[in-house]
């Protein structure tokens, strides 16, 4: 039985939904429990949404460490943008679950749209989600996460100083 | 709005008594009033007595290697695009919009192409520009004159090791004579990358709420990196890197309103400076490149290749920054409180895989929106900005380090650009025409 039969899309929606909530929250030790220590993180750059981390240009390319040091970095008092933090609301929608090429992982695509909320400022980021996520004994681990932004640029956002 | 409180105007003549920026030599003293970030009267100025009157940077050569090959993006507002013609191989700029009634004749960002037709009508040009097509051209009783409808060149265009600019006054000077001593600097980044560069595929389009020289400022500025950036010096030292040497140098004016500041720094840079943070797999091939550059231009010159990191500005807005990647940036205002910010990698074309993996990431960390220290700038311009409205306050200060030998951390820098540009800018640079 392949991984993606074994588990329905409700129960990776829920787990989606529960990534957003932690996101929304600002618990962001927590958010990053949810990855596997050989994850990444990407954000191609707007002009390039298949931007290949290897020879592109991408906004973020983050290895765990690197994902680690955005999170310690974003709870500190010093990421003046994130200081004091941004109300988001992170949305999930139009979720399809596939198989991936690894055995024991599922892909996910989703759109999204993730609202911020700061001193006046409304900003909104639409794109789409593509995952890979793991099964294991304790539930789900995030391999890879990537955000493919649909804007055609950065102007009306100015930058994104939080997590997607 | 207005800062200046007082209702009085300043008489013909007035200019040294009220100006906005304030060079005092004998106090040691340089300030600029904050009117010149806020004014509308002082932006429109801006757009006509500089952005129209400068060499102005369009792109880069490597993105039209092939003829036909072509980029739209505006220049100070105005649409044009960037097209590398197939006849004559030549870069071709022209104005973007149809000589017949107006319509935008390239309509993609990037892409490569034999003729733009104006979907509007469906007049056609060629990559040099002529109109070749015009459907019905019987309906012209006079007959159209073709030659003298063709699409509208930007009135220069000239470029310097790759840098390609152009500028709207006919009559400014040529380019090498315009970039003065910034013509070595950019020798310095283009031979160390090896003399054949290209701009990585991504490029960082944003914007935000501020007045456009305040970033300008902030590209060449030594002096808030301490500060503002805390998290990413964090950053690095939980990765390894030592940060005791710390950031060291000094500010050189390099004529025209051009400045740089050329430190040492305690990251490691592509070419080609190793920091273990690099990898021992990297190090012979960093070892190598810096051979190389010795052999070829000695060993003084190799040495500011490839450990001495500089923040250029090119007078007025285009941003040179080979610190631990190079970074080329253009800066331009749409309203006196917003800037426009597009910003590029540019890299050696022939570079090793895993090179280019920590050029890409050592750029993507610090630099750009999603990186550990550019939305923080943004931050603080904005927060500038914000301060400016209250009006309580007329005076930015610039002071820092006049008197001495200007290091890296102080503003020389930005006192050479605000010195041409009030020199540029001339009666509109008083405080009674910034309302």
């Amino acid at each position: 039985m392949t991984a993606a039969a074994t588990v329905s899309r409700q129960q990776v929606e829920d787990f989606l939904y529960a990534e957003a909530a932690l996101l929304d929250a600002w618990s962001l030790d927590e958010w990053l429990d949810l990855f596997d220590p050989d994850a990444k993180y990407e954000v191609p750059c707007n002009d390039a949404p298949d931007g290949n981390p290897d020879t592109d240009l991408l906004l973020i390319d983050d290895d765990y460490t690197r994902l680690k040091a955005r999170v310690v970095r974003l709870n500190s008092r010093r990421a003046h943008r994130e200081y004091p933090h941004s109300r988001t609301n992170h949305q999930i929608f139009n979720v399809r679950v596939a198989d991936p090429d690894e055995p024991g992982e599922i892909a996910v695509t989703a759109s999204f749209t993730v609202w911020r909320f700061r001193g006046g400022k409304t900003s909104c980021y639409v794109g789409k989600y593509r995952y890979r996520i793991r099964l294991s004994g304790t539930g789900f681990r995030i391999a890879f996460k990537r955000a493919e932004l649909d804007m055609s640029d950065l102007r009306a956002v100015s930058d994104v100083a939080i997590i997607l | 709005m207005s800062i200046d409180a007082t209702t009085q105007t300043a008489p013909a003549g007035d200019v040294a008594v009220r100006p906005l920026v304030v060079d005092d030599q004998v106090n040691q003293t340089f300030r600029v009033h904050r009117s010149a970030m806020t004014s509308p009267d002082v932006h429109r100025a801006e757009i006509e007595r500089i952005f129209a009157k400068s060499w102005l940077y369009v792109g880069h050569e490597s993105e039209i290697s092939n003829p036909g090959d072509f980029v739209r993006r505006p220049l100070a507002g105005r649409p044009i695009f960037m097209v590398r013609g197939v006849d004559s191989g030549n870069i071709n700029v022209f104005h973007n919009s149809c000589t017949h009634r107006g319509a935008l004749v390239c309509r993609q960002d990037t892409g490569s192409a034999k003729v733009f037709s104006c979907f509007y009508h469906a007049w056609s040009f060629d990559t040099e520009g002529r109109l070749k097509g015009v459907p019905d051209r019987d309906a012209y009783a006079g007959g159209l004159k073709f030659d003298e409808l063709g699409l509208k060149r930007v009135p220069r265009v000239e470029s310097y090791r790759g840098f390609v600019f152009a500028s709207f006054d006919p009559e400014i000077v040529d380019l090498p004579t315009y970039l003065a001593g910034a013509k070595d600097y950019i020798d310095l980044v283009i031979d160390g990358c090896g003399g054949n560069v290209e701009l990585a595929r991504g490029t960082n389009e944003y914007s935000f709420t501020a007045n456009w020289k305040l970033l300008v400022e902030n590209s060449i500025d030594g002096y808030h990196a301490q500060s503002t950036h805390d998290t990413y010096f964090k950053y690095l030292v939980s990765i390894g890197t030592d940060l005791q040497g710390g950031v060291k140098g000094r500010a050189v004016a390099l004529g025209n309103g051009h400045a740089v500041i050329e430190y040492s720094a305690p990251w490691g840079r592509p070419v080609a400076k190793w920091e273990p943070l690099f990898g021992e797999d990297a190090r012979d091939e960093i070892n190598r490149l810096r051979a190389d550059l010795v052999s070829r231009y000695g060993e003084e010159r190799a040495h500011a290749m490839s450990e001495v990191n500089r923040n250029m500005l090119i007078y007025p807005n285009l941003i040179i920054n080979d610190i631990m990647a190079v970074t080329v940036r253009t800066i331009f205002p749409s309203a006196p409180d917003r800037v426009d910010v597009t910003a590029w990698q540019l890299a050696p074309r022939d570079e090793l895989p895993s090179l280019r993996q920590r050029r890409l990431d050592s750029f993507l960390t610090f630099l750009g929106p999603g990186g550990f220290a550019t939305p923080d700038d943004v931050e603080a311009l904005e927060s500038c900005q914000q301060g400016y409205a209250g009006g309580g306050v007329e005076w930015n200060d610039i002071s820092r380090g006049m008197g001495r030998g200007p290091m890296a951390n102080d503003e020389e820098q930005m006192r050479v650009f605000w010195r041409r540009w009030q020199q540029q800018m001339g009666s509109a640079a008083e405080r009674a025409g910034a309302r």
